[in-house]
Order: C-alpha cells, then structure tokens, then sequence
C-alpha cells in the first residue's frame, strides 16, 4: 500500500537552530499516528511544514503521490490535510455555527442549496456534542468546548488527513474520555496525525507512535514498542537512576 | 448572528429607502438638495464600509476611488462628449481597474503598512491629476455643462439639473448599493470576509485562498466609490482635485467609524450626522469645528463602536 503522506530530508532552520532535521517519515493511510517527544523536539514546527504554515528550508514533502512541497497552505487543506490548532483559534466573535459554516460551505461543491450547508454544519456540531450551542458566540464557550468546535471545523473539512496538534490539552478527564472516542470515529474516515503530551491518550488511540527528539526522529514502532524502546526511555520518558 | 431572521433586515433596509423616498416630497429645497448629496456620499462610506468594516482593511487611499469615478465619468463628458450612462460606466470602469492595480500591490502589505501604500498611492493619483492640469483643470478643477448632463431614456430626457430626478438618481444609486451591500455581507462570501477580519491565518487553514478574496472585495469597495464619485461628477457638475486630496480619504473613515463600521446602514447615518453637525453649528458660530470636535469626542465615548454599532451591541443584536 502506498503511504498518504511522506517527507523525504524534510528540515527547517529557525537562525542556526535546525528545528527539524532531515525527517523522512511516512504515514499509512487509516492510521492513527501519534508524534510525541520533549518539548523543542521540533513536533509542531514538523507538523506545520505538512501543512504548509511555514516552509520548509530544504526536503520534499508528498501527500497522495503529489509533491506538494510548494504549495501555499490553503491548497493543501483543499487536497484534504486539515490542521487544528495548538493554541485554540476559533473565531471568537462569530458563533459556533459560524464557525463551522466557514469550512463546510468551502467543501461544498453544490454552492447553490442553502440545506446543504445547514445539514453539514448542524451534522459536524453534532459529532462533537456541541448541537445545542450552535447560536453562541466561539469566545463564549467553555475552554473545553472551543477544543471541540476546534475539532469539528477540522471535521466538517471532509479531511483525508486530520493533524491534530495537542487536542486534549487544558481538557478535565471526563472531556479526554469522550474525546478518545470522537477520534476513534474520526479515524474510520480520515487519517490521524496526532501530537500528544498525554501519554494515557497516546497509548489508546495511537497505531503507530513516531518519538521526535532535538529535531530528529527518534524512533518509531507500536505503542509496546516505543514503551520498550531504551533510547526513548532516555530522552523522554527519564532515565532510572 | 447571521440565522436571525433575514425578513426583518430586509423589511428595515426596504423602510429606510422608502422614508428617504418620501422625504423627496416633503423636505424643503435646501435640505433636499443636502440630503441628495448626503446619499451619493453615503454611497462612498458603504464603499469604504466594505473594505474597512467588514474585512478590517483599514485604507487611507480611497479618494483615489472616488475620484477615478469622479474624473472617469467627468472627463468623458467633458472631453469625449460621451453620454450620461456611458460616462458613469467609464467612471466605474476606471474605479475598479485601478481598485484591481492598487489592490495587487498594496494587499503584499498589511495593518499600518496597508495604510501607508494606499495613502501614497492616493497621493500619486492627486499629484497625477494636478500634472495634467490641461486636460483635468488641475486645482481649479472642471464644471461638467449643464446640457451635457442629460439622462436620455427612450424618448424622455431628464435633465440631472433638475432637484427632483437628482435626488431620485441618488436614491436609486444609494438603494441599489444598500441591498448589494445587504446581500453580500449575509452571503458566504461575506461570511469569508468576517473571518478574514477575525483571523486571517485560520481562515486559510480552511482552505481559503485570503489573497484573492481580499482583492475581491478591494475591487467591490473601489468600484462602489467610484460609483458615489462617477454619480457626483454627473448629478453636481462638478470635478475637482479636493476629491483626490487625503481629506476625502479620511472623511469615509469618519463616517463609518462615527455610523458604526461593519453595519449595513452605519455609512448613511455617519454621513448624514456629519454633515448635519457642520450644518447646524456652523449656521451659529464660525468656530463650529470646536463644536464639531467635542460632538465627535462624546460620541467616541459613549457609542465607541458608532451609533449603529453601539446600539446593535446593546439592543438589537440582529441589525446586519
């Protein structure tokens, strides 16, 4: 099978530091990737390179067969990557609605029926349970529902690739709970690349886990693997003394 | 914010046009003739409105619009006897040509540098119209002739001179760009726009191409002020270069900050308020801009977000 997305000596230097550095990596489509590592490892500067918010200094990046290296953002969310953001984005002053309207009226090819963009938004705030706030403004939400309406324009794109960077930040237990299981469903019909502090969420959702260390990948196996993997154990998880 | 019944904002904007229809008939002379100009100045305001309200653009350059529509229809009168109607094409032609130009270059910039573009370009256009004083009238500026301002429809022929077809040609000009502007701002295009305002970076991340929408809607917003300049050439007979100079470009951004930026109805009541102020005060005192000033420092303070804008926050959260 071929991989969705690969990047081929993919780096990035901010000044003289190499933020990423010469990363091949390559994502299976279906899967459920976690990307984790210390802080600085370089995960959101390689996740932003995939989804062209910044550009790359030197490698190639290819989704679906295309080099898509030169391509400004926006083209790239049209061909299917769709990024949520670290730091919530939402647009404060518009509802929740709204909100999701912006992304769902764009993937409509039929721009003409007003059902449709009803039916698409009302269906994206109801996977992630925010149905009944529709009319209120994003800024309005609790913190824990901005993360969702987050999500939920990241799912009304219709994403081939859904980049997911630290979603459960800042969310109670009860949230990450619920949240687990909107990203299982999500991943029937999208690829997931998922950047996790939170290594109890990593460990159920994520197939593969990708460990990023100083720019570089570190390695990369299965859950058991990368817990069992001593170089990891090193850089990340502590050393035992 | 944008499900709440469009009836009602449809009926109130329908409203507004038939009140100032009716006050046609009953206005006396003078103030019928300021409010006819007050309305194709109203029109700029909604021009600029676009730009600035609604996509958060802020432009010190739009006299150049409007005296593109203003020279553009003026000068094809004057120069090339064109008639009544291809000359306001020419001016809005002109408007949104050059909207196109200046809006591929200037939107390279952003915030305080956008300001600064526009306004040197503007200064340009005004230098270039002084240069070529033999065929603009430089500062002296041109009087379009009364026989030419004449609107042919069929086999009727109204004379724009007239007080009555020249408020009902500002009327009509005004009500048709009041509704377009309606349209457009509860369209998804206008959605696009409000988000761009809001936050540009995320709205790309939804796969929108920021650029090209923001020269959209430069190209509207130039093309709307060339139509209040192209109707002002026509309707008062009048060119000149003040048009161009940086207080027209200034005098827009007074009246949508003070009617209410991002309200549809904001510029006409900005531009109605101003020029009543001046009006009023003057009519008492030669130092009216005193007074002018301390109305504008209220108002800054106790409707900070315009009339319009204010009142929408606090009372009707449906106006559009």
């Amino acid at each position: 099978m071929m991989p969705l997305l690969t990047t081929k000596g993919l780096s990035r230097n901010f000044g003289g530091l190499r933020a990423v550095d010469g990363v091949d990596f390559a994502l299976m489509p279906g899967e459920i990737r976690a990307v984790i590592g210390p802080n600085g490892a370089g995960k959101t500067t390689f996740v932003s390179l995939v989804s062209g918010r910044i550009q790359p200094s030197s490698g190639m990046i290819v989704f679906d067969g295309a080099d898509i290296t030169n391509l400004p953002a926006y083209a790239r969310v049209r061909l299917g990557i769709a990024y949520t953001f670290q730091i919530t984005s939402v647009f404060a002053n518009l509802t929740a609605y709204d909100n999701v309207a912006l992304p769902v009226q764009r993937t409509l090819t039929d721009g003409r029926s007003k059902g449709a963009v009803h039916a698409g938004v009302m269906a994206a705030l109801e996977r992630t349970g925010l149905a009944d706030r529709a009319h209120m403004p994003a800024g309005q939400l609790s913190y824990g529902h901005q993360r969702l309406l987050e999500v939920a324009m990241g799912l009304a794109l219709k994403p081939r690739l859904l980049i997911l960077d630290e979603p459960t930040q800042g969310l109670a237990d009860s949230e990450i709970d619920n949240f687990i299981g909107l990203v299982r469903e999500i991943a029937k019909s999208a690829t997931v690349l998922l950047i996790e502090h939170n290594m109890p969420v990593v460990m159920q959702l994520a197939d593969r886990i990708t460990v990023f260390n100083a720019g570089k990948i570190l390695a990369e196996g299965t859950p058991e693997q990368v817990r069992a993997n001593a170089e990891v154990q090193a850089a990340y998880l502590g050393t035992t003394p | 914010m944008k499900e709440v019944s469009p009836a009602k904002a449809y009926a109130l904007h329908l409203g507004v046009i038939a009140l100032l229809f009716a006050l046609s008939f009953v206005l006396p002379e003078y103030h019928h003739g300021l409010l006819a100009r007050i309305m194709v100045l109203a029109v700029f305001a909604m021009g600029y409105n676009m730009l600035f309200g609604y996509v958060g653009l802020l432009s010190l350059g739009h006299a150049m619009f409007f005296s593109a529509g203003l020279y553009g229809a003026g000068l094809a009168v004057i120069h090339l006897g064109w008639s009544v109607p291809a000359a306001f094409a020419a001016g809005l032609a002109c408007g949104a040509l050059l909207a196109l130009i200046i809006g591929v270059l200037a939107l390279r910039t952003s915030g305080v540098a956008f300001m600064i573009v526009t306004m040197m370009f503007a200064q340009v256009f005004y230098l270039i119209i002084l240069y070529f004083a033999s065929w603009t009238g430089g500062d002296q500026g041109l009087v379009v002739p009364q026989s030419a301002r004449v609107l042919v429809l069929g086999s009727t022929s109204l004379g724009l001179t007239n007080p009555t077809v020249r408020y009902m040609s500002a009327l009509a000009l005004f009500s048709i760009v009041l509704l377009v502007t309606l349209a457009v701002v509860r369209s998804r295009y206008g959605r696009v726009l409000v988000a761009i305002r809001e936050n540009e970076e995320r709205t790309k991340m939804l796969g929108y191409d920021t650029f090209s929408n923001k020269l959209a809607a430069v190209v509207v917003s130039g093309t709307i002020c060339a139509a209040s300049g192209a109707a002002y050439a026509l309707l008062f007979g009048y060119v000149g270069s003040t048009f161009a100079s940086v207080q027209y470009s200034i005098l827009p951004l007074l009246w949508v900050l003070l009617g209410g930026a991002a309200t549809t109805l904001g510029p006409l009541i900005g531009t109605l308020f101003m020029y009543y102020v001046v009006d009023i005060t003057s009519g008492y005192t030669s130092a009216y801009l005193l007074i002018v000033g301390i109305a504008l420092i209220l108002l800054v303070l106790f409707f900070p977000k315009g009339i319009l804008g204010t009142i929408r926050q606090r009372w009707l959260g449906w106006l559009p």
